[in-house]
């Protein structure tokens, strides 16, 4: 076997056998670590920031910044949990009008211990005790719906949707649930105060988001995770707990979804057929845009709320500045929603 | 050298590679490679996993284009801009994972893109008739109207090749035909080809498997790390002879030295039955014992032993180590000592876009684990590290992707993550299904030395020299049931036969 025109020698032995592989593997240097797939997020929620500053004034003030991280604080917490979801191979529909029923359970078990507890703050932490509790049974049902009844996600929390929805107009009678007033004053500060003059959701959104990409990254829940969203018998034959672990994903998500109620309840102090609407949809655009794929394997927390932070901050730059009207907000993120979704074809094409 | 090959010799290929090398960014796998296909001629093509075999074939189909060198069809120059082109040139290339669409019929997959229609509307029956008459020619019976995920797997082979047939193919290339096929399928199979090459179609074909080589190539070609290192008449060239060309190196024998179990029963299982698979399998393990499972393809060996193993609902009596276990949870079971490797690696064994390391710890990540929450990833590295070496994985990179794997070194990856869980009782399905003849003997070399190491291994396999080869005493099974166990020299290929095909049904000897 001879070679002529061919552009190198064919191989003889050197073929790797283990021990070369082997002496190099403590020090590796990162590959294609830092592609568009990482890099775009980033560099869409910078130019955002960028674009901001030049068109207002107000932006970077400590005000502004305030303000848009609490506002991203609820669909913020909710996409966290929603990252391990969809990382998994499912998907929640639901979360959006489970807000609105857990904020509705909340205000009327809270007016309720006003009787026996009176205005207290033991009345308020009850409260958020009930819509924990709440969150974390709703998720449990679709969890179990899922993972044991083995219903699509898709179906299942479509159902959820409404039925969340419906409860919350026929609690509120059609109208609007209100907070007892004194209540409200007292439980306001949840909202809009905090230590250092960061305000409460935004710290626990970043605590929550801490947590989770902790969990995500090191933790074997969010490796079982992935694996299940990657290849469902794989795990299975792995000896992963894949019914337990769906099921767990979706009962976090309810959770977390009560951790963003308990931060929702006080900025308004009223739930109403209303609560939460379309919620479920940013929260999944952002998991989306932060490079998570849609039909799991592969999830990035950090990238959930760098997906959040930029949906946020179009809706506030489009606030701020007049150029473009506001009530083109919606298409804007569509638009960046799809591009996101192109760049992860890019990521494909990598590995 | 047969008739067929004499007749065809000085005619001009029909397909052929002149100096093709083929390079995947750095990495070079097709070296400067010719290769030549004639009419009516069936062309073996064979080499160890990772030798260029898929990489040729693919650029003979028009899924590749060569780096350098080219293709002639007909003996002159051709560039196949894409593998629809191919086809349209009658070169059609058989997968070795079917390529038909499964929730689809068999009619409708052999007609897919090129449906016969009136009009707007289907001609539907004349379209089952021509389907009929394919099939027909390939002495297969399978009705066009049925689905083809409820086809079996040689039945889903007929339909590609049927499908091939009616885009009016004259060259086949078909990968590892035979893989998923037992005995009596391949000789089916092996006929079909027989009657193609005398109607005229050129077919190249690969396979692992060198005894159908010997039986049914009129030519072979070995490539060696992505260079042809032989090409000549099937005819004088052994099986043997083929082997070294394709290692490169004399050939010790296959099979290590079997141990002796020892005394102590490991594994006990009474009155097994797994729910529409197998029915009331009793058998004993031993220390340091390799069992052998043989018999057909849905006999029901795997399912028993998922079954076993916690993956599928099963019922019976199992001690294990002692202990009463119930086979209900894989995590149970492992955590008992007992694990279950999969003859499907691709879809139920390695998650082919996850990096090695995360594969290889999947099953044992507790041990990876600190404080119940944190994955230490160096100790993965590390782990990674050490079973690259114990198991000789050829891996480019050790942050690559499972799928980045051949064929060999995946199976080796898989052993070493399922004895990373430290099982005492191991199962090992097909431990050498789409494997090549090097690595086939390194995990021969794995299993020897686990049982010499005092464990306990199941080896449930197609192959019958290597049931016969590793275990000391073989089981085998006949649809569900254990028709009967064979012990050292009454283990021979032609009892095992009899008892898969019912012939010598007998009880089962208590071991």
């Amino acid at each position: 076997m001879t070679s002529s025109a061919t552009p190198s020698v064919p191989p003889t032995a050197e073929t790797p056998s283990g021990t070369a592989p082997a002496e190099t593997a403590p020090v590796r240097k990162p590959r294609r670590r830092f592609g568009l797939h990482v890099l775009g997020p980033l560099m869409a929620l910078v130019a955002l920031i960028v674009l901001g500053a030049f068109l207002n004034d107000n932006f970077l003030s400590a005000a502004n910044v305030q303000n848009v991280l609490a506002r991203s604080a609820f669909i913020g917490i909710i996409a966290v949990g929603m990252t391990f979801v969809i990382t998994a191979g499912g998907i929640d529909l639901s979360v959006g009008s489970m807000a609105a029923f857990t904020a509705a359970i909340t205000i009327l078990a809270m007016n309720a211990l006003v009787a026996p507890l009176g205005v207290s703050v033991l009345t308020i932490a009850l409260g958020m005790g009930v819509a924990l509790l709440a969150g974390l049974a709703a998720g449990l049902v679709n969890g179990a719906l899922v993972a044991r009844v083995r219903i699509e996600p898709f179906i299942v929390t479509l159902g959820a949707m409404g039925v969340y929805r419906s409860l919350t107009t026929w609690l509120a009678d059609g109208g609007t649930l209100s907070l007892n007033y004194e209540l409200r004053t007292l439980y306001r500060p949840v909202y809009y105060d905090g230590p250092f003059g960061i305000s409460w959701p935004i710290i626990v959104f970043a605590l929550v988001a801490i947590l989770g990409e902790l969990a995500m990254r090191s933790a074997p829940f969010g490796r079982h995770c992935a694996a299940i969203g990657a290849n469902e018998q794989v795990a299975r034959w792995s000896a992963v707990r894949v019914d337990g672990t769906r099921m767990a994903t979706y009962a976090l998500l309810g959770l977390l979804v009560g951790v963003a109620t308990i931060m929702y309840v006080p900025r308004l102090g009223s739930a109403s057929g209303g609560t939460g609407m379309l919620w479920e949809l940013e929260a999944i655009a952002a998991v989306i845009i932060g490079g998570t794929v849609l039909k799991g394997g592969f999830g990035r927390v950090w990238g959930a709320v760098v997906g959040v932070l930029i949906l946020s901050l179009i809706d506030n730059i489009l606030n701020l500045a007049s150029i473009v009207s506001p009530y083109l907000n919606g298409a804007i993120q569509g638009v960046i929603v799809i591009l996101a979704v192109v760049l992860q074809r890019e990521r494909k094409a990598d590995s | 050298m047969t008739e067929g090959a004499r007749l065809s010799d000085g005619a001009v290929p029909v397909l052929a590679a002149r100096g093709v090398s083929r390079l995947f960014g750095p990495n070079q796998v097709l070296f400067d490679v010719d290769f030549d296909l004639r009419p009516g001629e069936v062309h073996a093509l064979i080499g160890e996993n990772g030798a260029g075999k898929s990489t040729l074939m693919k650029i003979l189909s028009g899924y590749l284009a060569p780096s350098f060198g080219g293709v002639e069809a007909d003996g002159r120059p051709t560039v196949f801009a894409s593998h629809r082109e191919a086809e349209a040139q009658g070169v059609v290339l058989i997968h070795q994972e079917f390529n038909l669409a499964m929730p689809l019929t068999v009619e409708e997959n052999i007609f897919l893109g090129r449906e016969l229609r009136r009009g707007p509307f289907l001609r539907a029956a004349e379209m089952q008739e021509e389907c009929r008459r394919l099939l027909a020619r390939l002495d297969c019976d399978v009705d066009p109207r049925l689905r083809c995920r409820d086809l079996s797997a040689p039945e889903r082979q007929m339909v590609e090749i049927a499908k091939a047939l009616g885009r009016d193919a004259r060259v086949l290339i078909m990968d590892e035909p035979t893989a998923v096929l037992t005995a009596r399928e391949t000789d089916l199979l092996l006929a079909q080809i027989d009657r193609l090459r005398a109607a005229g179609t050129a077919i190249l074909y690969t396979s692992h498997k060198l005894d159908e080589v010997a039986r049914i190539a009129d030519r072979v070609t070995v490539l060696r790390d992505g260079a042809r290192v032989a090409s000549r008449p099937a005819a004088g060239f052994t099986e043997h002879a083929m082997a070294e060309a394709m290692v490169g190196r004399e050939l010790s024998d296959l099979f290590p030295p079997k141990a002796a179990p020892q005394d102590e029963v490991v594994l006990s299982v009474r009155d097994l039955d797994v729910p529409g698979h197998a029915r009331g399998a009793s058998f004993e393990l031993r220390r340091g014992e390799v069992l052998g499972f043989a018999g057909l393809v849905g006999a029901g060996r795997t399912e028993l032993m998922e079954g076993l193993a916690g993956l599928r609902p099963a019922s019976g009596e199992i001690r294990l180590f002692g202990r009463s276990v119930r086979p209900d949870d894989p995590r149970a079971m492992r955590e008992a000592g007992l694990v279950y490797l999969t003859e499907d690696r691709k879809e139920k064994g390695l998650l082919l876009g996850f990096p090695l390391a995360e594969n290889l710890t999947l099953l044992a990540l507790e041990k990876f684990t600190r404080a119940g929450l944190r994955i230490d990833k160096p100790a993965e590295a590390r782990a990674l590290a050490q079973a690259v070496e114990d198991f000789a994985i050829a891996a480019r990179d050790l942050r690559m992707t499972a799928g980045g794997l051949s064929g060999g070194n995946q199976q080796k990856l898989l052993l070493a993550k399922t004895l990373l869980a430290e099982p005492g009782v191991v199962i090992i399905d097909e431990p050498t299904r789409g494997v090549d003849i090097g690595a086939k003997a390194q995990i021969y070399a794995f299993i020897a030395a686990l049982a010499a190491a005092g464990k306990s291994v199941i080896v449930v396999s197609s192959e019958l020299p290597e049931v016969i080869g590793l275990a000391g005493r073989v089981i085998v099974m006949h649809r569900g049931r254990i028709a009967g166990a064979l012990e050292g020299d009454a283990a021979t290929e032609n009892a095992i036969v009899r008892l898969a095909m019912g012939l010598d049904e007998k009880e089962p000897e208590p071991a």
